[in-house]
């Protein structure tokens, strides 16, 4: 799957979970520039994520990223080695 | 919806959703402590509760603070009152306690943590009157001691799942402890999909997003079924329902049960609700059949688990179904929200559920093997008592069905009313009569004059009170033993003795008791020194049936909206002239022909 794509999906799954329409994220994006983005609302994030591309992040992972662009790239990672 | 398609993120949406005002002043106020982090756990029951048009007032206590807000009488716990406690601990900090604990204590874990847990609810009783809900420990095996770890009381899962019947015997010791099950909860879902490390090393959250919406299922469904609502009967299709195929189709000796084809599954479906039967669950069967060749069934086929006599009231015919199921309600005299209805027949099963929204129609697998499985996981049947009348339920319908067809050849209802022997035993609450008092003061919904919910503990502390005056009625005829059936609570007031409580059972109406039990209470009330009684109808959405309860027993009605009768001189009080059924919209109470035990 194209990053592009990959980050398109992730943008659905931010504007559901975070209940915002409006939210346009992109690889610079981080916790602080999304108001609605706190820590609960990032563990549900997470498993949404998980759970719409069938992958599992490591605790490290999760830990390590620091914007949406390296969430990407996990999941990028993640999917092409499959 | 069902519980199947609610996700997390779902009910966390409800939460924006509210209905204005939510939760309002009439909201239930629950308090939850738990031992790891809880926001999760608040935000699910809450969405819960709006899912399913209840309110949910919450009180949650700071991470981990079950004990500080327990043992301090000035914390926030009292100063909330609520009228639930939940308290949530989980398997991974008791592992943790387990660890730090010395190896010679290791044996006597389970019962230093079950007398831990009661001393919680003992302090928690002393200052509350909450019912206060417990969750057990799913079980997780440390590894440490492998399959041997179940034949030595040093392992974790020896202790823990001591620690789990401990509970178990401690909530039955206890009237207002309820356990929640989260053990199946997490067995069901299996402990990888139910726990994830990850929420619990980042957030300290012992939950996953997939077990939250069960859990807030589980303390929902406590919650409300000590509310009183709870399901009490079970409507059953007959044709691919509870045996495979069709009489019409197949014949009475082709249908499916026992090891005829797949008659399995369906001997396993009847076995289970024969055991809710002997729970107490009312049954109903509604069938498009010949009504002749279905019972025979009941009757002659060998193999069938459920018979004549498990049955309230049996309705084959070919008329709609929606017509039968309303017909069946009227019978039993209970609430379409207290019926869960099982048809294999999506069509069917909506037709119902469009003409009444308020029964409950699973939507069955498409595989009947399946069905079974599918049905326990909803606990549809959630109760908070379990007493001896439950045993026979059903056969006080059998004989209320007989009643109804000799009642038909009376010339009129006194002669009916006297042919039937009637006989009442009389008592002030005692310790045999206290828990179905209880039990009847929490099912009772339609002859319940001011809808006061009582546990048994309470029950209790009202007939040790010397300001109260308690009576409680049994009813007998010549059908049967219909057993506990009613009961008064009078509060000694300042005006008067006051009617806090007048409860029948729906079984007994039309049989002359209202007026029966106002003869003994006067008796009671005079015999005390009383002049005064003082009554009050409190109207819900289910007590119409009452509302000119007190009108109808002669009594005035005050400016405060309380009803009023005097005793003075009178030894009967009910010697006030006859209400005229015009005047109330609805007949008159029949005349006394019960003779006091």
């Amino acid at each position: 799957m194209e990053k592009e794509q990959i980050m398109q999906q992730v943008n659905a799954i931010f504007i559901d979970v975070l209940e915002n329409p409006d939210i346009h994220i992109d690889a610079n994006t981080k916790a602080d520039d999304v108001a609605e983005w706190d820590s609960l609302h990032h563990i549900q994030l997470v498993v949404a994520i998980e759970k719409h591309f069938k992958v599992k992040f490591t605790t490290r992972e999760i830990l390590n990223w620091r914007n949406v662009g390296d969430l990407c790239s996990s999941v990028s990672a993640k999917l092409s080695a499959k | 919806m069902d519980i199947h398609n609610l996700d997390f993120n779902h009910l966390k949406k409800n939460l924006n959703n509210a209905p204005q005002g939510y939760p309002g002043p009439g909201a239930t106020k629950i308090a939850l402590l738990s031992d790891t982090a809880s926001q999760f756990i608040v935000q699910a029951l809450q969405g819960y509760a709006i899912e399913f048009g209840a309110a949910y007032e919450l009180f949650e206590a700071n991470y981990n603070q079950i004990d500080s807000q327990v043992f301090d009488p000035s914390s926030e716990l009292y100063r909330f009152e609520p009228e639930f406690v939940v308290i949530v601990r989980s398997t991974e900090r008791l592992l943790d306690a387990f660890y730090k604990e010395p190896s010679r204590l290791k044996p006597s874990f389970a019962e230093e943590q079950t007398a831990h847990i009661l001393s919680l609810y003992e302090t928690i009783k002393r200052k509350l009157k909450s019912r206060v809900i417990i969750t057990n420990f799913p079980e997780i095996d440390d590894g440490v001691f492998g399959n041997y770890a179940n034949k030595t009381p040093y392992s974790f899962l020896f202790q823990l799942r001591k620690l789990n019947v401990s509970l178990m015997e401690m909530a039955r010791a206890q009237p207002d402890c309820l356990v929640c099950d989260v053990a199946t909860l997490v067995h069901r879902l299996g402990y990888a999909s139910a726990f994830d490390p990850k929420m619990y090393i980042n957030a300290s959250m012992v939950f996953s997003l997939e077990l939250l919406p069960w859990l807030a299922k589980s303390i929902h469904e406590l919650i409300q079924a000590t509310k009183g609502h709870f399901k009490k009967a079970l409507i059953l299709d007959l044709d691919n329902t509870i045996w495979g195929g069709t009489i019409g189709d197949d014949g009475v000796e082709g249908i499916q049960i026992g090891e005829l084809g797949l008659g399995k599954i369906f001997t396993g479906i009847q076995k289970w609700v024969k055991e809710l039967v002997r729970r107490g669950i009312l049954l109903a069967i509604c069938s498009k059949n010949d009504e002749e060749v279905a019972r025979a069934l009941f009757v002659e086929h060998p193999d069938m688990i459920l018979r004549m006599e498990d049955i309230a009231i049996f309705v084959a015919n070919w008329e709609n179904k929606v017509n039968n199921i309303r017909y069946i309600q009227e019978v039993l005299n209970i609430g379409f929200d207290a019926m869960v209805y099982l048809d294999d027949s999506t069509f069917e099963r909506e037709m119902v559920t469009k003409a009444i929204p308020e029964i409950t129609a699973p939507s069955l697998p498409e595989d009947p093997a399946q069905w079974l499985i599918y049905l326990r996981e909803l606990n549809l049947f959630e109760t908070t008592s379990f007493t001896e009348e439950d045993k026979n339920r059903n056969a006080q319908y059998h004989d209320a069905a007989k009643r109804v067809a000799v009642q038909r050849t009376f010339e009129n209802e006194d002669e009916f009313l006297q042919s039937l022997k009637m006989s009442s035993e009389v008592h002030p609450f005692d310790s045999f009569s206290i828990p179905r008092i209880a039990q009847l003061s929490q099912r009772s919904n339609q002859f319940n004059l001011r809808t006061v919910r009582y546990s048994e503990a309470e029950v209790s502390d009202i007939a040790a009170n010397p300001q109260y005056l308690t009576l409680s009625f049994t009813l007998k005829d010549t059908y049967g033993d219909n057993g506990l059936i009613a009961f008064v609570v009078l509060k000694q007031e300042k005006e008067g003795l006051f009617i806090e409580n007048w409860i029948m059972s729906c079984r007994v109406l039309k049989r002359g008791m209202e007026k029966f039990m106002l003869q003994c209470l006067t008796e009671a009330a005079l015999s005390g020194g009383q002049t005064r009684l003082i009554g009050e109808y409190l109207p819900t959405n289910k007590n119409g049936l009452v509302k000119d309860h007190y009108h109808k027993l002669g009594f005035i009605p005050n400016a405060d909206g309380r009803w009023t009768l005097e005793l003075k001189g009178a030894t009967t009080g009910i010697s006030a002239t006859p209400v005229p059924d015009a005047a109330l919209g609805s007949p008159s109470y029949a005349a006394v022909h019960i003779q006091k035990k």
